[in-house]
């Protein structure tokens, strides 16, 4: 079976995607916005929800309310934070990282850009972000990646989460394509990683802020490109920022059309 | 005896030919030492395609550990398809087209919402053809992972620009690849008429197992 599309119907569509694509990638080369200065400045008096201590290696769950922001800030060298978040009204809608660079023309996620779900939703808003240094496409460490080290107590990314997924009533089915923050992956022109260590720094942070009510999980190992991926990270620190009302002009809700098409899935599930 | 071991050696290769309608979704097995040939018949047309451990569908295709053990964005020949345990699902043995999308996933209704407007909500998408054939096998929506988008051009840049670029793959081009281990299939033969992914006009495509 084959439905012949007209030839005016095809080049209507061409026409159309071409546009979407010329806006799209003159956006992506873009920075759209300064990166946030090292280190994380003090919470504000009252805005702290909760606060906890990752150590290197390990890894935690918990909830966000939708407005809530979460901080990330490694205490040190070698940590990087590989994330899994689901819709805590229904697990099944998830993280999609696939979709979250198709539909913003960039694998470089940083701030101003978003975290889009299985259902075309909004889950997170990079609302703050030193380093703009994100791996979306690499994974995290696993058992096969830390034996070359040698080392039996070295934990590893792929069972922190299964472990992680565990406590929140999920199982390994649930896991999906991992967000690498602090993780300098890039492509060169032939198609290779390459791993751009002069991207991260002391005092790097990220603040994302939940867009729905969501479960999180986080796992505090190092990279596995990194170089010194045998090395025990440092401690992740990991706080929590009560909600605050959201502005007209935010720069994520209003950065791209996709975004705000995003946004508008959001609200209709919402309504 | 050398007419019987001919006859039996012919039997042994033994060949099923899967004829897949355009926009529609296939699934099959391929068992440990068969390989399994994807056509893109009529070329430039993109076939979405998740693996499973066909023995425990828990275990599944894995986009990231496929490029990270390989050290490169793309699949083409002497790619490893690896599982979420770390196994090699299959070796990728021959590519006619050169090289093969894993990082932009399936098209959805709702993310072609999202990518092309609100107004394209209500057309068919792959991740509908998964979620129906997934369905035959007891899997849900749950089960779908990123997946391996044959025949789907996307390059990615080095200032991380990424897009969907027509496609480079003729009438006839193939990948072949031999399972490693017993692998389901699971195929949605892309209806996207949004982006060049397909020409803007879905084909029909064929699956070889061979072995």
């Amino acid at each position: 079976m084959h439905i012949h599309r007209t030839t005016e119907q095809i080049v209507a569509d061409r026409q159309r995607y071409e546009e979407h694509q010329r806006i799209g990638l003159a956006f992506s080369p873009k920075t759209p916005a300064t990166p946030s200065m090292r280190p994380a400045p003090d919470p504000e008096a009252g805005s702290l929800a909760t606060l906890r201590s990752v150590p290197g290696g390990w890894y935690t769950t918990l909830r966000l309310a939708k407005g809530e922001v979460l901080r990330l800030s490694p205490q040190g060298p070698v940590s990087a934070v590989a994330l899994a978040a689901w819709s805590a009204n229904d697990t099944t809608e998830r993280m999609n990282l696939p979709d979250t660079v198709k539909l913003q023309w960039t694998t470089e996620l940083k701030k101003g850009r978003v975290v889009f779900s299985d259902m075309g939703r909004v889950m997170l808003s990079i609302v703050e972000d030193s380093s703009g240094a994100h791996d979306a496409l690499t994974g995290g460490s696993t058992p096969a990646t830390v034996a070359q080290y040698g080392d039996p107590n070295l934990r590893n990314t792929r069972d922190n989460m299964v472990l992680a997924a565990a406590k929140l009533g999920l199982d390994r089915r649930d896991l999906m394509p991992l967000l690498n923050l602090f993780a300098p992956v890039r492509v060169d022109a032939k198609g290779q990683f390459e791993w751009h260590g002069g991207m991260i720094g002391d005092g790097d942070w990220v603040e994302l802020r939940a867009e729905m009510d969501l479960a999180v999980a986080l796992s505090n190992c190092p990279h596995p490109l990194d170089p010194c991926a045998g090395d025990v990270p440092a401690p992740l620190e990991v706080t929590k920022f009560k909600a605050v009302p959201v502005p007209p002009d935010d720069l994520c809700r209003t950065a791209t059309a996709e975004a705000q098409r995003g946004f508008e899935n959001n609200a209709k599930a919402e309504g | 005896m050398a007419l019987k071991t001919t006859q039996r050696q012919r039997a042994e290769i033994l060949e099923q030919v899967c004829d897949i309608p355009a926009q529609k979704p296939w699934s099959g097995i391929v068992k440990k030492g068969q390989t399994i040939r994807i056509e893109d018949t009529l070329g430039q047309q993109a076939i979405d395609t998740i693996f499973y451990c066909a023995d425990d569908y828990t275990e599944r295709y894995s986009s990231q550990d496929t490029l990270r053990a390989q050290g490169s964005a793309y699949i083409t020949t002497g790619s490893k398809v690896m599982s979420t345990e770390g196994r090699v699902m299959l070796s990728v043995t021959a590519d006619t087209s050169g090289r093969h999308d894993t990082s932009a996933g399936c098209c959805s209704c709702e993310s072609n919402t999202v990518r092309f407007g609100h107004d394209t909500l209500y057309q068919h998408a792959c991740r509908e053809n998964f979620i129906l054939e997934l369905g035959r096998y007891g899997m849900t929506k749950r089960d779908i992972v990123a997946n391996i988008n044959f025949f789907m051009n996307v390059p990615i840049s080095a200032n991380g620009a990424m897009t969907v670029d027509d496609g480079i793959s003729s009438p006839g081009d193939h990948v072949e690849m031999r399972a490693e281990m017993d692998v389901l299939c699971v195929i949605s033969n892309c209806p996207q008429i949004n982006n060049p992914c397909n020409g803007f006009d879905p084909t029909p495509i064929r699956v070889v197992i061979e072995g």
